[in-house]
């Protein structure tokens, strides 16, 4: 081995990098950590299965917003036959109105922003 | 179709750097006569000592290789890649970008793919692969592996005497890959086969028993200093005393042999002495170490570590303080980069010091050897010479920056402010063909043997374009530079792509410019040509 | 032909992973053990590979020069294009690094009227190049969102830059639009450019075509067909922190760029792909232009014959006795 010291020093330092996260997650201890959304409703179902909301909640807001704010369109029939009126703060957040249990613990998690409260108010619950 | 028969015009025409159909793991050479070196003969081989010599050639079918050939390839290989990083690294990490294709003189000038300097390599990586690395031996050609084969062995002959060592590609390549450390290694291993050079192993077994590469003995050797002073004393009316082998002198001064053998050589060497003389240094020649260039390094380390020896023994023999080198390229490669690893330390000498200006050269405290270029321009600076640059008015000067003075060693602006001191007239090629980015003569590595003319004369293309660039522009007449090959190889070569340009050293322009005290009026310049506003009057 | 082969090669990986995931259902093969795999390989291996370059020495000192030496104290030198010192070298190594300084000198040369060399600049390669590698980086840098909690502010800064422009919801990054136009770019010339062409072999193809794949099936995740990311968060930090588990509503797309960045970052050290940790051991760009002022040792340097100076004058004594020159022995 020639140069080894500078070399095997770049190696860890390469190795040191790329396995950071490993320390990091280690060090907060939130390695096992997994949101657990608060879902406070007496409703058993949502507006389309948990996995589709899951996945693409986005889609369905974006397309609710579409339909509300360009076609004036309010009414949205969901995959099972039935009405639900096209609203975040009055269709969903009748169920999920805890933001900071519901929707941030993943949105946190995933490291997604929302920019849904630049508009809207979040209604207000005791 | 070879260059010589052919005008340059029809030659351009030949270029296409359009590659033509099949692939390159396929293709075989042909040895064409202009394209390929002759082989040196067996007692040349014998008296080194070298490995398998025999009479072949390489037009001939059967090169009489050893019958373990492919094993003693497979095992230098081997062994190689445990003793050079660079060897295996640059056959490693190679991503065939393609950047390097049109860098490389011999491709600009044949637009033969296999000289691009990426294929170039892949002549020998390809068999890299097959034999040394898991995804070859599994894939094969999929993976661009190949068999080695006696055609391949042929092909690394063709186009590894068809790369300089002039390390432009590694300029542009993004990891620095130096197809320069794969030719070595490739010339290496055909030098273990016998498949060498005549115009390589000639050179160096003079240079082995004689001391220098042109075989002048000592006695020799005397007879020239002698001219010499007898050429400097007819032109200045000065005579000016040179030493050879004295013990004691301050400096020991090694030059390329053919700086004091060849044309437009010699008229460096005039200026050599002249400038000596002018400042009054203590120093002296050797005929043992009468030798800057090495011909062994294009052979393989090994020989040109046994060339490069007699350099350090030579100054502890003659207890000078230091050494000087001359005007020469690859010599300096060596001197720069080599040297102090091969036979150093050269712990009995000292720093070297400028006894005129009281310089001290720190860039040399190892080595303890010093550039012409560095010395002078030192004196310049410091006004320690009286120059009249007008003589040299005759001259509308470029300079060529030769291969491994900018890419080895770093010497880009002492020779330029040598020659703006020394001379009027001087205009830069464009900036795309010097200093990092020189184009090389065609002819250094070894392979300007007269037989190997086209190959030089498609290499040395793109130098000799840009040098049409600024003679067209500017009337520039002279190339100067500062390395031993060029000036044998550049003059034909300019003579068939730009007639009407000479080639010059730089310190012929400064024993031109140089006015020596008590001197007589000059008339003509070192070349007995009348000065410029002289012609036609007195008596030349 | 050599195009169709790596593309053909790319084609097999996903559907080996659609065979594997969609119709057999080893979720856990393809999303835990195969990536165990595929990263021991990926450090194993490369930690093989540069001790290995590492075991051969530097015999002799090589840098390539591409600027003025340090001479004379009244000429500047460039410590950059020709270090004399560490921070000369450190310099030359970032900007190569971080910048491709050399492929920025890059020109292409054309032969006009079969008479003038025309030298044009020619950056596009150094341009996608360098395109390609800093997508590259700031997008590996943004998926540490799916290796790290809390998620670092850093992380989350890099992505909202990336962001920026909103192109649709959720966002097309920035580096996501470029590394694919790059991307297109590097493979285009080597089908195109002739002489690219010439000395491209299939795992170039490959290369490239199984970065593109990568990429593609990461966009089609994030734009069209979006799987719970959370999901996809749990399972990475599950493998990170050796407790995986392989948590339920990822889709089949996700399992199929798992496989293929696997197989990347398997491949990775026994391929071209090394030259990133490789330019650094580059004799010709990390050592200093000062081989007159150091003495560079070769390990393995040994005696050779020489051709002495006694046996020099043994030949040829009476000569320079005649020629007046000094002598060792006078006979």
């Amino acid at each position: 081995m020639y140069d080894a010291d500078k070399i095997i020093t770049g190696l860890i330092i390469f190795l040191c990098l790329i396995t950071f996260p490993i320390y990091y997650n280690i060090a907060t201890g939130k390695a096992a950590y997994r949101p657990e959304p608060k879902i406070v409703t007496e409703e058993k179902q949502c507006v389309e299965s948990k996995g589709y909301m899951r996945a693409k909640h986005m889609d369905l807001l974006e397309e609710w917003r579409e339909s509300v704010v360009r076609e004036g369109k309010r009414v949205y029939v969901a995959s099972d036959g039935k009405q639900y009126t096209m609203s975040l703060v009055d269709t969903c957040m009748r169920c999920h109105w805890n933001k900071a249990e519901f929707c941030d613990l993943c949105h946190n998690y995933v490291g997604i922003r929302l920019n849904c409260w630049s508009c809207h108010t979040l209604p207000k619950r005791d | 179709m070879s260059a010589e028969a052919l005008g340059p015009k029809e030659v351009l025409k030949t270029i296409d750097y359009k590659p033509v159909k099949r692939s390159w793991l396929e293709l075989t050479v042909e040895f064409r006569k202009g394209t390929y070196l002759y082989t040196p003969p067996r007692k040349l081989l014998d008296y080194l000592g070298l490995p398998n010599p025999r009479k072949w050639l390489p037009s001939e079918k059967d090169w009489q290789l050893p019958e373990n050939w492919r094993q003693i390839i497979l095992e230098g290989m081997k062994d190689r890649l445990s003793k050079y990083r660079s060897f295996q690294l640059f056959l490693d990490i190679c991503v065939r970008c393609g950047a390097c294709a049109d860098k490389c003189p011999f491709f600009i000038g044949s637009g033969d793919p296999k000289n691009m300097p990426v294929l170039r390599t892949e002549l020998l990586r390809s068999v890299y692969r097959k034999y040394f690395t898991t995804s070859g031996k599994l894939f094969g050609k999929l993976a661009g592996a190949r068999e080695l084969t006696e055609d391949v062995v042929k092909e690394w002959f063709y186009y590894f005497y068809q790369c300089t060592e002039c390390r432009r590609c590694s300029v542009f390549c993004v990891y620095g890959i130096d197809t320069c450390e794969i030719t070595m290694m490739a010339r290496e291993l055909l030098n273990s086969l016998g498949c060498g050079v005549n115009w390589i192993v000639d050179p160096a077994a003079k240079c082995y028993r004689l001391g220098n590469h042109l075989g002048l003995p000592p006695h020799g050797f005397k007879g020239v200093i002698d001219t010499a002073i007898e050429d400097i004393r007819e032109i200045t009316g000065i005579k000016v005393e040179v030493s050879l082998n004295r013990k004691g002198a301050e400096v020991l001064f090694v030059v390329p042999s053919a700086d004091y053998f060849a044309s437009p050589h010699w008229f460096t060497f005039l200026g050599y002495l002249m400038l000596f003389h002018e400042i009054g240094l203590d120093y002296t020649f050797s005929t043992y170490a009468s030798e800057g260039g090495n011909f062994g390094f294009f052979h393989s380390a090994e020989l040109a570590k046994r060339l490069n020896a007699k350099m350090y023994a030579e100054a502890k023999r003659l207890k000078v303080k230091w050494i000087l080198g001359g005007e020469c390229g690859h010599m300096w490669r060596v001197l720069h980069q080599y040297m102090d690893t091969y036979n150093g330390p050269a712990d009995f000498l000292e720093e070297p010091v400028s006894p005129i200006t009281g310089t001290k050269f720190e860039n040399a405290k190892s080595t303890k050897m010093v550039h012409i270029c560095e010395f002078t321009a030192d004196l310049i600076y410091h006004n320690k010479l009286k120059l009249e640059p007008s003589r040299n008015d005759r001259w509308k000067v470029t300079f060529h920056d030769s291969c491994n003075m900018t890419r080895a060693v770093g010497l880009f602006e002492e020779p330029r402010y040598i020659i703006k001191n020394v001379c009027n007239y001087f205009y830069e090629m464009p900036e795309n063909t010097i200093k990092e980015r020189t184009f090389c003569c065609g002819s250094g590595s070894g392979i300007g043997a007269d037989e190997h003319l086209e190959v030089r004369l498609r290499g040395g293309f793109p130098r000799a374009n840009a040098v049409k660039y600024v003679r067209e522009r500017y009337g520039v007449n002279l190339l100067a530079c500062i390395c031993a090959i060029d000036k044998a190889t550049l003059p034909p070569l300019l003579q068939y792509w730009v007639p009407g340009v000479e080639v010059a050293g730089v310190h012929e322009l400064v024993g031109n410019a140089l006015v020596m005290k008590g001197e007589k009026p000059r008339v003509t310049d070192l070349r007995f040509q009348p000065l410029k506003g002289e012609e036609g009057e007195g008596d030349v | 032909m050599k195009v169709l082969y790596s593309l053909l090669a790319v084609i097999v990986l996903v559907l080996v992973a659609y065979v594997g995931v969609g119709l057999l259902g080893l979720h856990s093969l393809f999303g835990v053990m195969i990536p165990y795999a595929a990263g021991a390989v990926f450090i194993v291996g490369l930690v093989y590979r540069v001790l290995k370059w590492a075991k051969a020495p530097v015999p002799f000192h090589i840098p390539t020069v591409c600027g003025q030496q340090k001479s004379l104290p009244w000429i500047k030198a460039n410590n950059i294009e020709s270090p004399h010192n560490t921070w000369g070298v450190i310099a030359r190594l970032a900007l190569e690094v971080l910048l491709f300084r050399s492929l920025f000198r890059n020109e292409r040369v054309e032969l006009r009227r079969s008479e003038k060399l025309i030298f044009g600049g020619n950056k596009y390669l150094w341009l996608g190049g360098l395109a390609f590698h800093w997508c590259l980086f700031i997008i590996l840098f943004r998926h540490l969102i799916y290796f790290m909690e809390p998620v670092p502010s850093v992380v989350l800064f890099v992505q909202d830059m990336d962001g920026i422009f909103e192109f649709a919801v959720p966002t097309l990054f920035l580096t996501d639009l470029v590394i694919l136009i790059a991307l297109t770019y590097l493979f285009l010339r080597r089908v195109i450019y002739s002489q690219i062409r010439y000395i491209s072999l299939s795992s170039d193809y490959f290369a490239v075509l199984l970065i593109l794949g990568v990429v593609i099936s990461g966009v089609l995740i994030r734009l069209f067909y979006k799987v719970d990311i959370a999901a996809v968060k749990e399972l990475a930090m599950g493998v990170i922190s050796f407790r995986p588990t392989v948590p339920e509503g990822i889709s089949l797309l996700f399992y199929i760029k798992l496989f293929l960045v696997s197989t990347l970052v398997a491949y990775f050290p026994f391929s071209k792909l090394v030259h990133g940790a490789g330019i650094l051991l580059s004799p010709t760009r990390n050592l200093k232009n000062n081989s007159r002022m150091r003495r560079h040792i070769n390990p393995w340097d040994y005696p050779v014959k020489v051709h002495t100076y006694e046996k020099y004058e043994e030949e040829f004594r009476e000569a320079m006795k005649e020629a007046g020159l000094p002598l060792e022995k006078e006979n």
